[in-house]
């Protein structure tokens, strides 16, 4: 066994990548040069680089990810401090997830399938939106690919926190409960970790939308595939 | 910090206990977000209890997301050879969620509040 194997020297390296990408953000202020996108992007082609295959680094990586359980149930705290203000607003806040979660679907699907692409690739996109826990079952129930999910679910929290802002202001969505809702809709807890850096109130409203997303997802979705003639 | 690990995972082992004796679809880790916040609604749980490990761990919310990504590593060949409709179905929807939702949300909200006018009117 090689020693670029070992767990802790995985786990030490994962720290120090993220780390030097949280650096190079900060000095060059790129919002493209993420540092989750820039820290997956190095640490696969070292592992590339010196033949590790995935599973020896779930190996160190899994305690990392363990992490992402506890972190969801966390952001019960900026829920519980903006509940008065989702209490005021309760009609537009629903209403808005179920048009973003239907929206996502449906147009994943659609524009995919126009793309190209096969059924199980298809059926592992729609939860693309939601994070990874709910859209790795829901692939899996559904017959996707899960690792293909986790995979698109993560690329598309970054895309999402990198230009979710952006296109915000390209469709005049301006109130902060909107921007955060839509934040925690279309990139889940990637996309809330950018709208926390924004403020707690984006970050609360983001872990509201991903919440809400979450669950219409989980329950819409094997309707909404078999609607658009996938069968399940 | 033995509170706050105490309080934060009492509530993600809650939700495991509410999957495991009604086996839904959902995570537990969603299930003990809501399961927290409500109990901070009703003062069973104090905020300062559990405000210094969720801030702890929102903070660095996006590095737990890292492993998952390198898992990018087992699909490149299917990834490859669908790139353009994975990339671009992801690219547009992801635009659509963000537009959508915030359109309605404002939309719905401008409306309940000027039907609420209305009504003081009257």
């Amino acid at each position: 066994m090689n020693f670029i194997e070992n767990k802790f020297f995985l786990i030490a390296l994962t720290f120090v990548v993220y780390l030097a990408s949280q650096l190079l953000q900060k000095r060059t202020g790129i919002s493209f040069l993420n540092p989750i996108l820039l820290t997956i992007i190095v640490l696969i082609c070292i592992l590339l680089g010196f033949g590790v295959d995935y599973e020896s680094y779930a190996d160190g990586g899994q305690y990392i990810e363990f992490w992402l359980k506890p972190a969801v149930v966390a952001l019960g705290v900026p829920l519980y401090r903006q509940l008065e203000s989702i209490r005021k607003q309760l009609l537009p806040i629903l209403a808005a997830e179920l048009a973003g979660c239907v929206i996502g679907t449906v147009s994943v699907v659609v524009v995919a399938k126009l793309l190209g692409a096969t059924p199980d690739v298809v059926i592992s996109l729609a939860p693309k939106s939601v994070t990874t826990p709910i859209a790795m079952e829901i692939a899996s129930t559904l017959g996707g690919i899960p690792a293909l999910t986790a995979a698109v679910v993560v690329c598309t929290g970054i895309f999402g926190g990198i230009a979710g802002f952006k296109m915000m202001k390209l469709s005049h969505v301006k109130s902060p409960i909107a921007q955060g809702l839509s934040m925690g809709t279309a990139a889940h807890a990637v996309g809330t970790s950018v709208a926390m850096e924004n403020g707690y109130r984006y970050g609360a409203f983001s872990s509201l939308g991903l919440t809400l997303n979450g669950l219409f997802t989980a329950l819409l979705t094997p309707f909404i595939l078999s609607a658009l003639g996938y069968t399940l | 910090m033995i509170l706050q690990c105490a309080v934060l995972f009492s509530f993600l082992a809650l939700g495991e206990l509410v999957v495991w004796f009604t086996g839904i679809p959902i995570p537990s880790s969603i299930i003990g977000m809501l399961l927290l916040t409500a109990a901070l609604k009703m003062k069973i749980v104090r905020v300062f209890w559990v405000d210094k490990v969720a801030d702890f761990l929102l903070k660095n919310l996006g590095f737990f997301f890292v492993p998952a990504g390198v898992g990018l590593m087992n699909c490149l060949g299917l990834l490859s050879d669908q790139w353009l409709p994975i990339v671009g179905s992801c690219v547009i929807s992801t635009f659509l969620v963000i537009a959508v939702t915030g359109w309605v949300h404002q939309y719905v909200r401008r409306a309940a509040s000027s039907r609420r006018h209305e009504l003081y009117r009257e």
